[in-house]
């Protein structure tokens, strides 16, 4: 590790908005990364727009074969691709810019990019060319070309590589003290992200090596082995989005209308939640498996008492705490909801936040924890529900929030003035709508009993016939008519940052962030609202409404759950 | 994004306890239905499983077949009756539920569940009860029919280009 506190000197400019120092080399880095993400948003975007085509049985587009495979590199791009270079980008970004310090390794920064891109492509190829249709969860002892699983290893492992970048120069930066006291909460995340992606990507490694050489004819692997492994990273890599993503809702809420945590405290306390129990949660995709006993799968399936969901409820609630208090500093303080009314629903960085902080809890952790139940997982495992559950975190929120940070960094770090402004506006409401329907249309679909990753739920070729499916083909066509106004709201942020980032205006952003105002609530226009007790008008009484009626909500959808598996036939 | 002020270690608002003490109790109430449930409910996950082969595990279900097959098929899949209090079996291989079971409601029966080839998922329709199924595990489930008719195995684990014609068939009289 470099120890050397000599060379503080490093080619960098002073950002005009915050005054701290941007290393030059960071600053490519974080654009090449954060670009390749958004080209392969848009791969996999257009694949899930192929695919929800194909789901919608009216219409039915696909053949079988190239649903499958287009199915096994919208998973990869999105779960994988996307996010982890948008988290790569975000981890340099928290190191470097936000600490004022330098990057440590650049050299090694830029060739563990080349090692992810071209594991990235690799994997693409060969999916594309019909060598790997076998999902991206890849169950042994299904067998893909040894390529496969070789370009995902060169990902993974590259990934890690850039993670101990990211840690090298957060440790550097202290060290050279380019920053006082302590970490900025939005760094701290990241470091929690980083460390969970540690473990993520070992357990990735223990899952694929061993599948690579089975893949070769070398050895066999036990499918329950590999479930387990393959779940220890396809399950924890959520979760680094999780923590990146909450990261990044603290961020934009401090952006867009200058909020503060109310209680540091407090927010870093369930981000070490998050770190000591949130692997445990790979037990969710194992709790029909054979070979389990109960205890084994309660203790990790409730995160050993749902200490990683307390996390989150703990966000739930100090996120919208900091928003309505820095609301109220400014002087929205009638009623319970004045505040909210008053927000700048224009600003999609806003909108962002909200979309994605509700879509995320109401939808994903509400049908999350309740399908990660032990038992009333029996009723969901691998039916449509799934995936319904799995898009409103990961599409709706991780994504949205990567979305909404990004129409920041385009005025920050790519230093061009955005495009087409409005349609920044309308942006994170028609990607969220849609979504939303995508989700409910999905879960609707899997509660009448249709199975994930399927082609045809009409059975029409098959020897023998289903009847009893309810209303699901609507329900399908519900999804598939929200995938068609994600899908635009998708492009409409491509168009948005593309058309910035080649064609925009070069110009260093003074003082100015915001898309729909020239407030800057980063740097001086929001009262500061730290150091004094929070008290009577400034009290956060709205967002204690929010989150009971959110808690009331989520009481009544899982105990209908039960009450959905109480019907079913008796087993043990 | 900024830094804190010096000194963030401050006691937590009213507000935050308040929500934190009761989101902790929820945390507890969800974490206390699993074992409640396990001692009082009648539909838990089977927990029973023994180490097969597919070899050994085909020899199995061909012996129950040989004696409980009632000599008629449909689409060429055996139709089997065993007896209330029976251990039953069904494999799954690609792309074919094997056999087809004919089961007496309110019968306790010990279901055998495994695969000859890749993992499968067997989601019994219109029911709503899913159980993985892996190669070389097998897996038992004490089941109880509640419910007459005809339902639907479907499966719902990626196996392969004919995933979508695995459709399989329990008759419950």
């Amino acid at each position: 590790m470099a120890a050397s506190t000599a060379s503080h000197d490093f080619e960098s400019r002073t950002c005009t908005v915050t005054g701290l120092k941007v290393d030059l080399t960071a600053e490519k880095l974080i654009k090449a990364n954060a670009v390749t993400a958004i080209v392969f948003l848009l791969i996999g975007g257009f694949f899930a727009l192929l695919i929800a085509l194909t789901r919608w049985q009216t219409v039915h587009l696909l053949p079988a074969d190239w649903f499958y495979r287009l199915l096994t590199a919208h998973g990869f791009d999105m779960l994988v691709v996307w996010i982890v270079f948008f988290e790569v980008a975000g981890l340099y970004f928290g190191a470097t810019v936000v600490l004022n310090a330098r990057l440590v390794f650049p050299k090694v920064a830029w060739f563990t990019f080349g090692m992810m891109l071209v594991g990235t492509l690799m994997v693409n190829v060969i999916v594309l060319m019909g060598k790997a249709d076998v999902m991206f969860t890849a169950y042994v002892p299904l067998v893909a070309d040894p390529l496969f699983y070789l370009g995902i290893i060169l990902f993974a492992v590259g990934a890690l590589i850039a993670v101990f970048v990211f840690f090298a120069t957060i440790v550097t930066a202290k060290r050279e003290k380019a920053y006082e006291g302590s970490m900025p909460l939005f760094t701290y995340g990241l470091v929690a992200a980083a460390i969970i992606a540690v473990y993520a990507l070992l357990s990735g490694a223990l899952a694929y090596v061993p599948a690579f050489f089975a893949s070769l004819g070398l050895m066999e692997v036990d499918p329950g082995y590999y479930r387990n492994l393959f779940w220890g990273f396809g399950h924890s890599a959520q979760q680094i989005n999780l923590a990146a993503m909450v990261s990044i809702w603290y961020a934009l809420a401090q952006i867009t209308v200058g909020a503060v945590p109310v209680n540091e405290k407090l927010s870093r306390f369930a981000f070490i939640l998050y770190l000591l129990f949130i692997n445990l949660g790979s037990a969710h995709h194992l709790l029909t498996d054979p070979g389990y006993g109960f205890a084994w799968k309660t203790v990790n399936t409730s995160y050993a008492m749902y200490l990683a969901v307390l996390g989150s409820l703990i966000h739930a609630f100090s996120i919208p705490a900091a928003v309505e208090v820095a609301q109220r500093r400014k002087g929205y303080t009638n009623g319970l909801f004045d505040w909210l009314k008053k927000a700048p629903w224009k600003e999609p960085g806003f909108s962002a936040l909200v979309i994605s902080m509700t879509m995320f809890g109401w939808i994903g952790g509400v049908t999350g924890v309740t399908i990660g139940t032990e038992q009333i997982n029996m009723t969901a495992h691998n039916t449509m529900r799934l995936p319904g559950h799995f898009h409103a975190p990961v599409v709706s929120g991780t994504t949205l929030a990567f979305m909404g940070i990004t129409y920041y960094l385009i005025p920050l770090i790519f230093r061009k003035k955005l495009k087409f402004p409005k349609m920044a506006s309308w942006q994170p409401y028609m990607f969220g709508g849609g979504m939303l329907l995508v989700s409910i249309g999905m879960i609707a679909a899997g509660l009448q009993g249709v199975s994930r990753r399927h082609w045809d739920v009409t059975f029409a070729q098959s020897p023998f016939t289903v009847d009893g499916l309810g209303t699901a083909q609507l329900m399908l066509g519900i999804a598939g008519v929200g995938a068609l106004i994600a899908v635009t709201g998708g492009t409409m942020f491509m168009i948005v940052v593309l058309a910035s980032v080649f064609t925009g205006k070069q110009e260093d952003a003074n003082r100015l962030t915001l898309v729909s105002s020239d407030l800057n609530p980063l740097v001086t226009d929001a009262v500061p609202n730290t150091g004094k007790e929070i008290s009577g008008d400034l009290l956060p009484r709205g967002t204690v409404v929010i989150t009971f009626a959110f808690l009331m909500f989520f009481i009544l959808y899982y105990f209908s759950n039960w009450w959905l598996l109480g019907r079913a036939w008796f087993i043990r | 994004m900024l830094a804190p002020e010096k000194n963030w270690w401050k006691p937590l608002h009213r507000s935050e306890k308040t929500w934190v003490t009761v989101a902790f109790i929820w945390c507890i109430m969800l974490t206390a239905m699993m074992p409640i449930w396990f001692m009082s409910g009648r539909q838990n996950v089977p927990t029973v499983t023994y180490t097969t082969t597919p070899d050994e595990y085909k020899a199995d279900v061909d012996a129950f077949v040989e004696e409980y097959g009632t000599g008629e098929s449909l689409n060429g899949v055996p139709i089997v009756a065993p007896p209330p209090g029976s251990d039953i079996y069904i494999l799954a291989r690609q792309w074919q539920w094997y056999p087809i079971l004919q089961l007496e409601e309110g019968a306790e029966y010990d279901l055998h569940l495994s695969s000859l080839d890749v993992q499968h998922g067997f989601s019994l329709q219109p029911v709503g009860l899913n159980l993985q199924i892996l190669p070389g595990y097998d897996y038992v489930a004490t089941i109880i029919p509640t419910t007459t008719g005809e339902f639907s195995i479907i499966c719902n684990e990626y196996c392969m280009i004919g995933h979508h014609l695995m459709l399989g068939k329990i008759f419950v009289e």
